[in-house]
């Protein structure tokens, strides 16, 4: 229907991203610091795959979500959409290829506009990129958008308050299919919702993303989701990659004592097992005034001198796994964080 | 694990009696005598605001006569069934020229609150999206609103002659800034909204953005602002009437019959109360109605007694 410009590499690259928000004070609204919310962020979707965005609250899951979408101009860096750079683009140049990237958010109350009819929430996006002539085909779009994430037909004529949480969580999600996107960021998109219906929503994420060859970039802190779903996990602290990889060498041989942490704080289901708590002291540092060096140096229960100084890089630990540690420079008796690869069935 | 339920080991079971029918079925009263049963505090206010606007409408129907006409051999006085009101010290028709005097009130209170609204939509909505226009308006705004209200319509109504137009004019000037500042919190909260965000993601453009998605959702903290400012305005109007800024005195208003009582308040105070009450009921009515808009529109708010 609409020109797809396949291309072969990656749906979606980010490079080096940064989002620093300015804060303002006194009279002349003067910048007085910077929050530094999303501080030097990379990496890559390719096509039909799910890449998990986790970490604690306030370590900049979202804003690198919000700068993909271009909600807010970045500070630095680049966004690549399908080979092409997107983070310079016009707003006027950017909105044809808005379609490509659509997004769901966590709240399903305050992602559909009140006053408006789910028919006309859902032609929006249909209308705006031109994807249908007339309003029969606008019906028959809606038809199948319904059908595709099982709500039924004729609730296209409702209005929002009318559907439940997990509901409207359809209907989100019905909105991002409509523009046919190559990738959907789902931000938080399930953390809203109970047990039962965020299990439905997840299930019928990975089965559109079946069907449809969708890319997802999954942002999330819930842990247990993202191993049930997800093909790569990236994991972010104060605005930092601190470990990327697969889910596999992820869930079975973090590599970075924050994912070690994170990971030790899931909660398994079998009242047997028992395991090594990593419990982490004190607070996230701030983001406007991030520490020296490795930025998880505060917290970190294996920090020496060279990790309150020199800020280490992301390094290839294993084939599509790296982590951003220097515990890893010590000969291999001395690290305390390196962990074999357990055979995952 | 479930197996269906054995007759005979249900024999023994004591079966719960059916629950007596306590509470009988309530069907919320459709209509508008069921609005009004639930928002008593508009139905009243509306009522007193339709009789208002009936008396302004029909003001030369209602047993009135010339409220300008001059009798000075009857002036000051009380009220009697020839003069319902009494008369004023030139002897006019205190009955005739309050009621006359209800279409200035009511024209002066609606223009103000309608233009006010218009004008303080369009700032708040330019402040609220553009942001580098922002600081330099809402350091306008801020200015104006430092001056209270009546002296700033007091200050415009020196600059030109009284008439009900410069009146409306000068009071509205008075008004926009609240408007202006209401309409630009709620753009800067609906910009923020997932929805909104949502929009941009599909692709809106932003003059569609605005009309879709932004001034809908200003409508009701609007409305409900629009009918304050609409009973402020007759106050300043009534105000402005009395220290003589205001409406010429040769035209009734309730401000103008007040200032003509004034001197003789302490021996003929009918002269001024009359206008007064009617004042304070219109007022209250209009303020009546917008509590209970304000309830109605945003649940939030509603303080239940």
């Amino acid at each position: 229907m609409n020109a797809p410009h396949r291309h072969s590499g990656p749906v979606l690259e980010v490079n080096d991203l940064k989002k620093h928000f300015a804060i303002t004070g006194g009279f002349l609204s003067t910048v007085v610091g910077h929050v530094y919310a999303v501080d030097g962020v990379s990496f890559a979707i390719e096509r039909g795959e799910t890449l998990s965005l986790v970490g604690e609250s306030g370590c900049g899951k979202s804003t690198v979500g919000k700068a993909i979408l271009r909600l807010f101009t970045i500070t630095d860096g680049q966004v690549v959409l399908n080979g092409e750079r997107i983070d310079e683009l016009s707003d006027a140049a950017l909105r044809p290829l808005r379609q490509r990237i659509q997004v769901v958010f966590q709240d399903p109350f305050s992602s559909l506009n009140p006053r408006m009819r789910v028919r006309d929430i859902l032609a929006e996006p249909i209308t705006n990129f031109g994807l249908a002539k007339n309003k029969g085909e606008i019906d028959a779009r809606l038809a199948k958008l319904m059908d595709k994430v099982g709500l039924p037909r004729d609730a296209v004529d409702r209005w929002p308050h009318e559907f439940s949480g997990g509901q409207r969580q359809r209907i989100g999600i019905a909105r991002a299919l409509a523009a046919e996107p190559d990738i959907i960021i789902c931000d938080e998109a399930v953390s809203a919702l109970d047990v039962s219906v965020k299990a439905q929503i997840v299930n019928l994420l990975c089965d559109l993303q079946q069907e449809l060859g969708l890319a997802l970039l999954f942002i999330s802190h819930d842990l247990a989701i993202v191993e049930h779903m997800t093909h790569r996990v990236a994991v972010m602290y104060l605005g930092k990659i601190v470990e990327i990889g697969t889910r596999d060498a992820i869930f079975s041989a973090p590599m970075h004592p924050y994912t070690q942490a994170l990971l030790s704080a899931v909660p398994v289901p079998d009242p047997e097992a028992s395991r090594e708590r990593i419990l982490l002291t004190g607070d996230v540092p701030s983001p406007i005034n991030p520490p020296k060096g490795c930025r998880f140096n505060t917290r970190c229960p294996h920090a020496f001198d060279r990790c309150r100084s020199e800020e280490p890089k992301l390094r290839m630990m294993a084939e599509k796994h790296e982590a951003a540690c220097h515990l890893h420079d010590l000969p291999a008796s001395e690290n305390p964080v390196r962990r074999e690869y357990k055979n995952n069935g | 694990m479930t197996k269906p339920l054995d007759p005979t080991e249900t024999a023994g079971l004591v079966v719960a009696p059916q629950l007596p029918d306590i509470l009988p079925d309530r069907k919320p009263l459709k209509g508008v005598v069921g609005f009004c049963r639930r928002n008593p505090s508009i139905a009243i206010g509306a009522f007193l605001l339709a009789i208002m606007f009936v008396m302004a409408i029909a003001a030369p129907y209602l047993w009135t006569v010339d409220p300008t006409a001059l009798a000075p051999s009857r002036r000051t006085r009380i009220p009697s069934a020839d003069y319902w009101f009494g008369t004023d010290m030139f002897g006019r028709d205190i009955y005739s020229r309050v009621v006359y005097g209800a279409r200035i009130s009511l024209i002066v209170g609606f223009s103000v609150a309608i233009l006010a609204s218009i004008v303080g939509l369009v700032i708040g909505l330019v402040s609220g999206m553009v942001r580098w226009a922002d600081s330099l308006i809402m350091r306008v705004i801020d200015g104006m609103m430092s001056i209270p209200p009546i002296l700033l319509a007091i200050a415009l109504m020196a600059l030109t002659r009284g008439s009900v137009g410069n009146v409306i004019i000068a009071i509205t000037i008075a008004e926009i800034p609240r408007v202006a500042r209401l309409v630009r919190g709620v753009v800067l909260t609906l910009r923020e909204q997932p929805y909104v965000e949502a929009a941009i993601a599909a692709g809106t453009r932003t003059p569609m953005l605005i009309l879709r998605h932004i001034l809908p959702n200003t409508f009701a903290p609007m409305s409900v602002q629009a009918t304050y400012i609409c009973a402020s305005a007759m106050i300043v109007e009534a105000i402005l009437s009395f220290i003589g800024a205001g409406i010429p005195p040769t035209i009734p208003s309730w401000g103008n019959i007040m200032a003509d009582g004034r001197t003789l308040w302490q021996v003929k105070p009918h002269i001024v109360m009359f206008p007064a009450i009617f004042l304070s009921i219109t007022v209250l009515a209009v303020n009546l109605v917008g509590d209970g808009l304000r309830d109605v529109l945003d649940p939030r708010m509603a303080k239940k007694i």
